[in-house]
């Protein structure tokens, strides 16, 4: 009996919003739109931050990155060709592996900015001569094969390690593992594939178009053949740099001493580089940072929200009180006819409710609709939490009901005869 | 014939009126001004009587059925229903009052638009705080004494003013009301619907109802077995028909 009462009532509910379609509808469309730009822009917050923590995540957490940075080119003239010396030395590897014993690892880096051929497949990726200690301290995972080892340190053997898309490119049609690659003028042998940073599934290669990607060289095989002048022809013009050491990556065993190791870092460095020619990156700081953005992120995402739901809300008061008035002639009527004013009330308020829940769920199927198509059309990630679309329906539906009161309200405390008399 | 007839035996001994005002004023305050709409009524109307109130405009027949429908309140004075006081109740318990032992009908129909027409013979059930479960058959039943039995799912705009005046007195018998008021209730039909919707009346009438009928038209109120005359805010004359 209640149950087919309230279904009554919500069939009268629409019956009364469909006398006015277009007035209907368009309040609907102001709800709508709130909670679908809400949902849709906390999928996209939430996407572009998640993906912003895992880049993160992939540096490491519990590391401290130095990097040599070229130094401000004012000190350089302008010849046609210029040997540059700058940024970290073997002297600072050294200092701080005798500084910290407590240390996971220290890792020292060494780009060599050579080409990688293998028959009529050319490309420049980023070739980095490193100790077997880089796989674990970058948290890397082997697709294939093995990593360098100790022992190729040692004999200076010509291996590599090739990152998965490199490997693609340059094996489309047959397995990499064991196959001589040029590297300069130099061949290497390939003994092992890491998974690349992007999922697997998401590398598309066209054949012929340049990629990104890693070759890891033992660091004493690629000193020894490239050594450490590094030179890049750019638009005719030579770029010859002398880095002893890229990247010296310095893995702490505990998240809370890393704070205390990079600061160490920083004052080290700074004493020994007046010149500046290096730089700090300690991954969790950006991680603090990036959750921090996030944070003030949603905080203004959620002032956003909560204004277009106020907006809605507006339209939809605007919309009741419209009706009421229009209706008093019915609400007198239905007092006469023993309406007491909870009935009235419920009445106009089962009405608000229908147009925000109606605007609410169309709301929440657009704003499940938009981050799909924005990931599908732009391949940006997009995240729908599960209680994004639930709350931005609550919420609808809760503004209706506080904007509906008012009127629902208004109505119901009309004198019966004011309201039969009306015209 | 007693189709809708349902009164008990203590009412048909009129024991108790079915409505009665005791020295009834109602006055309209407007800033300085004062207008005594009713200035002293005192008046029974007995179970099952048919009474006309007329008056000429501004007499004040709407006022004292706005009253007697307890949809206003008397300034000073009582006013009782089947001996119940009407200034102790509260909102709630004057609107069940109206559900419950009123049937108002109204000159201009009054019919809510969105609803069909077995839905508008059903509202006054509506809002009782435990619907009868025969309630649709009964609303069936009313809706063929007034001849629209063919006509349940059409809108009030589809109809004309003299259905429509049926389907309004179909729901005001819904809930089978001690009283019957009707303010011009053929004032906006020409004479031959008008002639229908009185004989309706009449009908209601033998079959028992207790029918207060405002109007200006003295036609229509010799209809009634009764006729009680207002004139400036008092009852001027009190007489019988025929
Ligand atoms: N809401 C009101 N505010 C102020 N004065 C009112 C109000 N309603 C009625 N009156 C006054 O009370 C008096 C009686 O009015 P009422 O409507 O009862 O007359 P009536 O007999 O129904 O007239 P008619 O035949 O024109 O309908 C009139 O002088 C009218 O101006
Ligand atoms: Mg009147």
């Amino acid at each position: 009996m209640r149950s087919s009462r309230l279904l009554r009532a919500l069939r009268l509910g629409v019956g009364s919003l469909l006398l006015h379609k277009l007035r209907s509808t368009l309040t609907t469309l102001g709800v709508l739109f709130g909670v679908a730009s809400v949902i849709a822009m906390l999928a996209v917050a939430e996407g572009a931050s998640e993906q912003a923590q895992e880049q993160i995540r992939q540096l490491g957490s519990t590391n401290v990155i130095l990097r040599s940075v070229k130094p401000p080119e004012d000190l350089v003239s302008n010849q046609e060709t210029r040997v540059l010396a700058y940024g970290l030395t073997r002297e600072d590897l050294e200092r701080i592996r005798g500084t910290y014993p407590g240390l996971r690892a220290v890792v020292p880096v060494l780009d060599t900015p050579q080409e990688v051929r293998y028959l009529e497949h050319v490309c420049s990726p980023h070739v980095q001569c490193v100790p077997p200690e880089y796989l674990e301290v970058t948290g890397r995972v082997l697709h294939a094969g093995r990593f360098l080892a100790a022992a190729d340190e040692r004999a200076y053997a010509q291996v590599c390690v090739l990152s998965y898309e490199i490997a693609r490119y340059l094996f489309p049609f047959e397995p990499a593992l064991g196959k001589r690659v040029k590297i300069g003028a130099d061949y290497f042998e390939v003994v092992g594939v890491t998974i690349g940073r992007v999922p697997i599934g998401q590398i598309h290669i066209d054949p012929g178009q340049e990629v990104a990607g890693d070759v890891f060289l033992p660091l004493a095989t690629g000193r020894k053949i490239f050594g450490e002048r590094q030179v890049r022809v750019r638009s005719g013009t030579m770029d010859i740099t002398e880095v002893e050491l890229h990247e010296i990556i310095v893995g702490v065993r505990e998240t809370v001493d890393v704070p205390f190791i990079a600061a160490a870092c920083r004052a080290m460095l700074a004493s020994e580089h007046p010149r500046k020619d290096y730089e700090v990156v300690v991954p969790l700081e950006l991680l603090i940072r990036e959750r921090e953005t996030k944070r003030i992120f949603s905080i203004v995402l959620g002032s956003i929200a909560g204004i277009s739901l106020l907006v809605g809300g507006i339209g939809i008061m605007n919309v009741m009180l419209a009706t009421v008035t229009e209706r008093t002639r019915e609400i007198g009527v239905r007092r006469a006819l023993g309406a007491k004013r909870r009935h009235i009330v419920s009445q106009f308020l089962i009405e608000t409710i229908v147009l925000s829940g109606a605007g609410g769920l169309a709301g929440v199927a657009l704003g499940l609709a938009v981050p799909w198509w924005i990931e599908y059309k732009s391949g940006m990630r997009t995240i729908v939490t599960p209680q994004a679309p639930l709350l931005a329906f609550a919420i609808s539906v809760g503004t209706g009901v506080i904007f509906g009161l008012y009127p629902a309200w208004r109505a119901a405390s009309m004198d019966p005869v004011e309201a039969l008399r009306h015209e | 014939m007693t189709l809708l007839g349902s009164s008990t035996p203590q009412q048909k001994l009129g024991a108790q009126p079915v409505a009665e005002l005791r020295d009834v004023t109602r006055v309209y305050t407007m800033g300085e001004t004062e207008v005594r709409a009713l200035d002293g009524i005192s008046h029974a109307f007995q179970h099952g009587e048919y009474w006309s109130i007329m008056g000429s405009s501004g007499s004040g027949k709407s006022t004292l059925l706005n009253i007697l429908g307890c949809i206003d309140r008397p300034t000073a004075g009582d006013y009782f229903v089947r001996g119940r006081g009407v200034a102790d109740l509260d909102d709630d318990e004057l609107s069940e009052l109206r559900g419950r032992e009123l049937g108002f009908v109204f000159q201009s129909y009054n019919l809510i638009p969105q609803l069909d027409v077995l839905e508008n013979i059903m509202v006054p059930v509506l809002y009782l705080d435990d619907v009868p479960p025969e309630a649709e058959d009964r609303a069936r039943s009313l809706a063929e004494r007034v001849g629209l039995i063919d006509r349940l799912d059409h809108r009030p705009a589809q109809l004309s003013g003299g259905q429509q005046q049926r389907v309004a007195i179909a729901r005001a018998l819904i809930n089978d009301p001690a009283l019957i008021l009707a303010d011009e209730a053929t004032g906006n039909l020409d004479t031959r619907t008008a002639e229908e919707i009185l004989e309706l009346f009449d009908e209601l009438h033998e079959e028992g109802k207790t029918i207060l009928l405002v109007t200006h038209e003295e036609e229509v109120g010799r209809r009634a077995e009764k006729t009680l005359r207002l004139r400036d805010g008092r009852v001027a004359e009190v007489g019988e028909n025929r």
